[in-house]
């Protein structure tokens, strides 16, 4: 018998290449200058549960994120490697969420989906780097986890068996199913999109998407479903609204500073090999060196 | 008022017996905080055949040592350390608990923050106390933790707050902060956690079967010279004369985080907020722009030179001797001229 395996993934702006643009003048972060880009440890954590997928016949892989509406690209992403489906939570009354909050949402609709086995997400997003929404989603479902995996060797008779990788080591652990996962960067990359499902899934969209376009495409999903992307808002999950957003997350931004460096009085080198010389001699000469 | 409550916790790790440094350092840091807020340090320890283990934490200033010894609490998983310390932190009420940003802080405190309902803020790189005016609501918080981290890739610091909920959790990586021992002879009161009526079976249901812990692998914190890369180096191959400049001065290669992404060098290597925090005699930063993320895991080195061919690089700002060329051309001539002026 098949699994049923959610992914949580997260779009994220691509903080690893960031251009001379990517902050403005006022000193904040100009997000229209970094590209949107699937979490790469979400990658990793998709690449699992298509494993999974490929061992265990009849398992169905449902990608679930949270975002604005262009997060729907990561279901496309997902959907193009082998996700079977895949479900967009967005609404105002997420924005300004904290880790905890945005725990609280997911998890909420983590219940809805209801029936699942595994929970299998990145160990961390690379906008916030915090490594908390595995841990917290797990906690608000009263579910075991187990972060810092890199392998999940299998998923049966009620029970995962997988790696961790911790600071220097790594660690084999069991545990019972239903579970929440979080796997490394130094786990298998994810495979790339297949050419197949690129081609069966390229008009997959959410309905406010369909809305925004010309009426070509409309029509489509009512014989092809797979291609309607669902669209959860605040009133499709049961939620306690203080718990969503600003109201229900402790911690508050109190100060952003954009990074200013404190000069200090540098000398320059000139990369000739007399003034490397010099520069050697001198770090020789107050024992920096040698 | 209730003298048990609003003090500092820190949740110290053990290994092999021995208090981890990172517990330590939050610990000669909560002494500090607990003197700016004539509070109580408290510790927590938690682990099997431990007896003794609170005389590792006195020396660094706590006031009350809570010890927890049962063979369920080794080796760590999440839910049994989860429940004794949300179950203790519902008694004592702290106002601030602190971890070590390892990968067993990184698991433990999310989850404790979630069931307490608490804010958790990771990977602080400095946490100082301060007030804050909330104008909208018209209310004035005092002596908060305020918990500082570069966010966003490092191209901001973030100071976050925790106004309503208790405790204030932040965790911090190993080597952010200063290890001082407080006094050689201080002893404080010792407490025994009741773990045998807190645990239930439910906590045990995750299972380690084989822990295989290779020690030090590569371990650059305790290297006095420090030769790092970027992603200016270009290539996994380019990385070798680092190497090679390395094992001339005795010294370890170290990487920005954008060089470990690329697949350069090995994730251990890293330096900066995700890294290791380093504080070696000399830093070499080459093909390093130097955003922020990796500058606060290096900036408290003795000397640093710069070597990248963007003479506008951030690095050279913090830097005491800038080398603007290719790194390619100037590191084999550093190594040259290392060899004949030492032979």
């Amino acid at each position: 018998m098949g699994l049923k395996i959610i992914v949580l993934a997260k779009q994220v702006p691509d903080t690893r290449n960031v251009g001379k643009d990517a902050m403005k003048a006022d000193g904040t972060v100009n997000r229209a200058a970094l590209p949107a880009i699937f979490n790469p440890e979400d990658l990793n954590a998709l690449e699992q549960a298509l494993r999974l997928k490929d061992k265990y016949s009849g398992t169905t892989v449902t990608l679930l994120t949270m975002g604005p509406g262009r997060a729907a690209d990561v279901i496309r992403e997902g959907l193009f490697r082998g996700a079977d489906d895949g479900i967009l939570l967005t609404d105002r009354a997420f924005a300004g969420s904290d880790t905890l909050a945005t725990s609280y949402a997911i998890s909420c609709a983590i219940r809805k989906i209801s029936k699942f086995d595994l929970i299998i997400a990145g160990r961390q997003a690379i906008d916030g780097d915090t490594a908390q929404v595995g841990p917290q989603v797990a906690e608000k479902l009263g579910l075991p986890q187990v972060t810092y995996g890199e392998v999940v060797y299998s998923a049966e008779k009620g029970k995962i068996s997988m790696k961790r990788r911790l600071e220097g080591g790594v660690e084999t652990v069991e545990c019972p199913m239903p579970a929440v996962v979080t796997i490394n960067s130094s786990a298998a990359p994810c495979r790339p999109r297949n050419a197949k499902l690129v081609q069966k899934y390229k008009h997959a969209q959410t309905v406010t998407e369909r809305q925004n376009q010309a009426e070509d495409y409309i029509d489509l999903t009512n014989d092809r479903p797979y291609l309607n992307i669902p669209e959860w808002s605040v009133n499709d999950i049961e939620s306690d609204l203080q718990m969503l957003g600003l109201s229900g997350s402790p911690t508050k931004v109190k100060q952003i500073e954009n990074v200013v460096f404190q000069a200090k009085e540098s000398r320059h080198v000139q990369a000739n090999d007399q003034e490397i010389e010099e520069l050697v001699k001198e770090l020789i000469a107050n024992h920096t060196i040698g | 008022m209730n003298l048990k409550m609003d003090n500092i916790f820190v949740i110290c790790e053990i290994e092999d017996g021995k208090v981890a440094d990172v517990s330590l350092e939050l610990l000669t840091k909560g002494r500090s905080l607990a003197n700016q807020l004539n509070c109580k340090l408290e510790a927590l320890a938690l682990g099997h055949n431990i007896k003794g283990i609170e005389e590792q934490i006195f020396p660094y200033g706590a006031d009350v040592v809570h010890v927890g010894d049962d063979k369920r609490l080794e080796p760590f998983t999440t839910m049994p350390f989860t429940s004794i310390i949300v179950e203790l932190f519902k008694n004592e009420k702290p106002q601030i608990a602190l971890l070590g940003a390892t990968t067993m802080g990184r698991d433990l405190g999310p989850r404790v923050s979630s069931a307490l309902q608490s804010g958790l803020t990771a990977d602080c790189t400095a946490l100082e106390i301060g007030d804050h005016e909330d104008k909208r609501a018209k209310k004035t918080y005092k002596n908060l933790l305020y918990q500082i981290r570069p966010a966003f890739g490092g191209n901001i610091v973030a100071t976050i707050i925790n106004p309503d909920c208790r405790p204030q959790m932040a965790t911090v990586r190993e080597g952010v902060m200063k290890k001082e021992m407080f006094s050689k002879t201080h002893k404080g009161q010792l407490k025994t956690v009741d773990v045998g009526s807190i645990l239930k079976p439910e906590d045990t249901v995750v299972k380690v079967i084989e822990r295989h812990i290779e020690k030090n692998r590569i371990n650059i914190k305790n290297s006095s010279i420090i030769i790092s890369g970027g992603y200016g180096m270009g290539s996994k191959e380019n990385f070798s004369v680092l190497y090679e400049l390395a094992e001339v001065l005795g010294g370890e290669v170290g990487a920005s985080r954008a060089a470990v992404d690329a697949g350069f060098a090995e994730h251990d290597r890293q330096v900066g907020q995700t890294g290791v925090t380093v504080r070696p005699k000399l830093y070499i930063a080459c093909g390093i722009s130097g955003q922020i993320q990796h500058t606060a895991g290096m900036e408290e080195s003795a000397m640093v030179i710069a070597i990248n061919n963007d003479p506008g690089a951030p690095i050279n700002k913090i830097a005491d001797y800038v080398l603007t060329g290719e790194v390619m051309d100037i590191i084999p001539r550093l190594i040259k001229s290392y060899k004949k002026n030492t032979k």
